[in-house]
């Protein structure tokens, strides 16, 4: 297990005080958006259940599910590429960029792109790629900033600082302002122009249908909308996992999502398409199936239930310690509760294996998540697979032992009970330890006190008294 | 009725005015109480920190020290919630049959306080009287595990002379989270932070909650900043 990695990333970003109310700010507002529109629904918990039996019965038959679906959409005009990692998709990406004769893509928001580092190696091979999400935009014009939520990627940032962002370097919003209107008909502007100009269009996917071989987006700017249709070639990146066996699935799925992200009844903008259409959209669509660690993590029994994620981001909403850090503290394509058991699995246990212990285990994702993946549970099932396979930060392993050991037996339960209030009698003053404390106790009574050990324990008392 | 009290090490060693509190509030309302002694540990901290094959012997030890119990009662929602939500995952991960149908067996009867006496006694009035403004803290392993609801907060209504005042953002955590508040502490402190505040915000004198662990961390940075809010866990109000 790293050393530092959240702990230290999260130190800086609380002493920020701007990300701290920009944060706070925005997920107050969502988390009451959620709220009120889950409340409406009264049969929410039996949706949530049916969501997350339609993931389970997908990953259950996943190589059964994804043949299927090659073979729809290939039967629909439509290619499909297999990518075991990020390289290759990346490779596929880039080769079917320039059979395509374009030297820039237009983007659709994608979290898949993100995390194979799709924008970067397009740059590397001499390709642009526009991002045409607003937020996505906004963090691709700041040079050096990343995205810091999986549906608000500037989550961190007000529009005070956009507008700065977008008279610095967006072309023609020299003198913008900072109403919300104008800030986004100044995007407005400078991305139609690629919506009607790039021949290249590069998306992920909310689901894709194996029956029918429909993928589809959902979005609320309409530039996911522009970007899937007015392209001659349409290249769609997806997850493996998000796959989903037949169409009625998607009724259920399009009732949890946009409840769950946006907190709308509905989505603005649903695009799904099957193949090719000639006369009517792209006239080349390839969908690249991207593995990149989902194979592995279907390996593990109770992990695998992160592969049932619908990227709705409600998790991150709800947690006290992504409203408190933001994303970047988590040093991760996948930030918040999601992340901190999605990324360690993804990267095969080789990077983010902090991040399980980046979390309080309060369960309000659990709660809030459409498709009732246990989050604390996989948490602290994959603390317990880190400190076996890879072992604990030095020392703990040690006390853990010493501690085990202490509870197994009545009689030096009893003795460390003594001991530890003795132990704390020089450093207690009116039943309280005020003092800051060297090693493990250190983070704690920086900002806290601790009681004392009281002079008598509760068995003593029992002893005496009953 | 007979009682066996499931204490936890943190009420044992740290909090004996609390299971004193349990004891007497139990005995009023006419049980009979026992105290196993074998008793230590419920290997909530081994399990949550990534050691739950060092939590396996206390489950073992557990069941020995309450199996013979008809019913189990522990101030603890969170304890409590080990005992439901985590012994049979760790008996299942250890290939142990014998002690998954022993743990299968003996949860049902295990019972956080609250919702023992307002679901298995079926009383809400105590007979308290705490002549005190007071907040209610729903802890998040009694709030979102053993889903108490509002238990609590009915037997606190039923408290005479209580002045009882909501808590603003009541069901966020305070950011305990056991290892979480040392090993993530800054992150930790600043969700106390924010839980401090909402907590002065009410002006009370007494920030009460089912889990003295989560009373440890909100009491403890109540002290250091001088508040004037104490933490009392809710059966010591209960038991006055």
């Amino acid at each position: 297990m790293s050393a530092g990695g959240f702990t230290d990333s999260a130190r800086a970003e609380l002493r920020n005080p701007q990300l701290r109310r920009n944060l706070r700010k925005a997920t107050t507002t969502i988390r009451a958006k959620r709220a009120a529109v889950v409340a409406e629904v009264d049969e929410w918990e039996a949706l949530r259940d049916a969501g997350r039996r339609i993931k389970q019965r997908a990953m259950n038959q996943l190589d059964v599910v994804l043949e299927r679906l090659e073979a729809s959409v290939t039967a629909a005009g439509g290619e499909v590429h297999w990518a075991r990692d990020a390289a290759e998709a990346n490779a596929i990406v880039t080769r079917l960029v320039r059979a395509a004769g374009s030297d820039e893509v237009i983007k659709v928001k994608s979290m898949a792109t993100d995390e194979i580092g799709l924008n970067d190696a397009l740059a590397a091979a001499g390709i642009t790629a526009h991002e045409t999400d607003l937020a996505e935009l906004i963090v691709q014009l700041a040079d050096h900033d990343r995205s810091s939520h999986i549906l608000v990627p500037a989550i961190h940032r007000n529009r005070a600082e956009i507008r700065a962002l977008f008279r610095a370097k967006l072309p023609g919003a020299e003198d913008v302002g900072d109403e919300p209107a104008a800030l986004a008909e100044a995007a407005r502007r400078y991305l139609r122009e690629k919506f009607l100009s790039v021949k290249v269009g590069v998306s992920g996917a909310n689901f894709a249908v194996a029956e029918t071989g429909t993928v589809g987006v959902v979005e609320s700017e309409g530039n996911g909308r522009m970007c899937t249709t007015l392209p001659e070639t349409l290249i769609t990146v997806m997850g493996i996992e998000k796959v989903l066996p037949d169409f009625d699935d998607l009724a259920v799925m399009l009732e949890l999502l946009p409840r769950s992200s946006t907190g709308e009844r509905m989505n603005p903008y649903t695009s799904l398409w099957t193949g090719v259409t000639p006369g009517d959209g792209p006239r080349a669509f390839h969908l690249v199936l991207l593995d990149a660690g989902r194979t592995a993590t279907l390996g593990d029994p109770v992990g695998r239930d992160a592969l049932h994620c619908i990227r709705c981001s409600a998790c991150l909403n709800v947690c006290p310690v992504f409203e408190r850090t933001g994303g970047h503290a988590y040093n991760s394509t996948y930030p918040g509760p999601i992340g901190a058991i999605l990324t360690p699995q993804l990267s095969g246990m080789t990077t983010g294996t902090d991040l399980p212990w980046a979390s309080s285990l309060c369960g309000a994702c659990y709660d809030a998540c459409p498709v009732k993946i246990d989050i604390p549970t996989l948490l602290v099932h994959l603390r317990g697979r880190v400190i076996r396979e890879q072992g604990g930060p030095k020392g703990e392993g040690m006390a853990m032992e010493v501690l085990a050991r202490t509870f197994a037996h009545r009689r030096r339960y009893e003795t460390a009970q003594k001991a530890a209030r003795l132990g704390a009698l020089p450093l207690s003053r009116d039943g309280r330890i005020e003092r800051r404390l060297p090693g493990p106790l250190k983070g704690w009574t920086a900002v806290r006190d601790l009681p004392a050990p009281p002079a008598q324990s509760f068995r003593d008392w029992w002893k005496e008294h009953r | 009725m007979e009682v066996a009290l499931f204490i936890t090490c943190v009420n044992d060693t740290l909090y004996p005015q609390t299971g004193r509190a349990t004891v007497e509030l139990l005995e009023r309302l006419g049980c009979t109480v026992r105290f196993p002694l074998e008793q230590t540990c419920c290997g909530q901290i081994h399990a949550n920190a990534g050691y739950g094959h060092q939590a396996l012997p206390l489950v073992r030890r557990f069941v020995k020290a309450f199996g013979q119990y008809e019913a189990i009662v522990c101030p603890s929602g969170s304890c409590a919630a080990m005992v439901h939500e985590q012994y049979e995952r760790l008996a299942r991960e250890a290939g142990d049959e014998a002690l998954l149908a022993q743990v299968r067996e003996l949860a049902p009867r295990v019972h956080e306080l609250s919702l023992f006496l307002t679901d298995v006694l079926g009383v809400e009035d105590v007979g308290a009287y705490y002549p005190h403004r007071v907040t209610y803290h729903p802890t998040c392993h009694s709030l979102r595990l053993e889903r108490v609801g509002d238990a609590p907060l009915r037997l606190l209504r039923a408290v005479r002379g209580i002045d009882l005042v909501e808590l603003p953002e009541a069901t966020t955590c305070c950011g305990f989270g056991g290892t979480f508040a040392v090993k993530n502490a800054e992150t930790s402190a600043a969700m106390l932070a924010d839980k401090l505040a909402c907590v002065q915000r009410t002006g009370a004198e007494v920030c009460t909650a089912l889990d003295n662990s989560c009373l440890l961390h909100i009491g403890g940075g109540l002290s250091r900043i001088q508040a004037g809010t104490r933490s009392v866990h809710l059966v010591e109000i209960l038991a006055s």
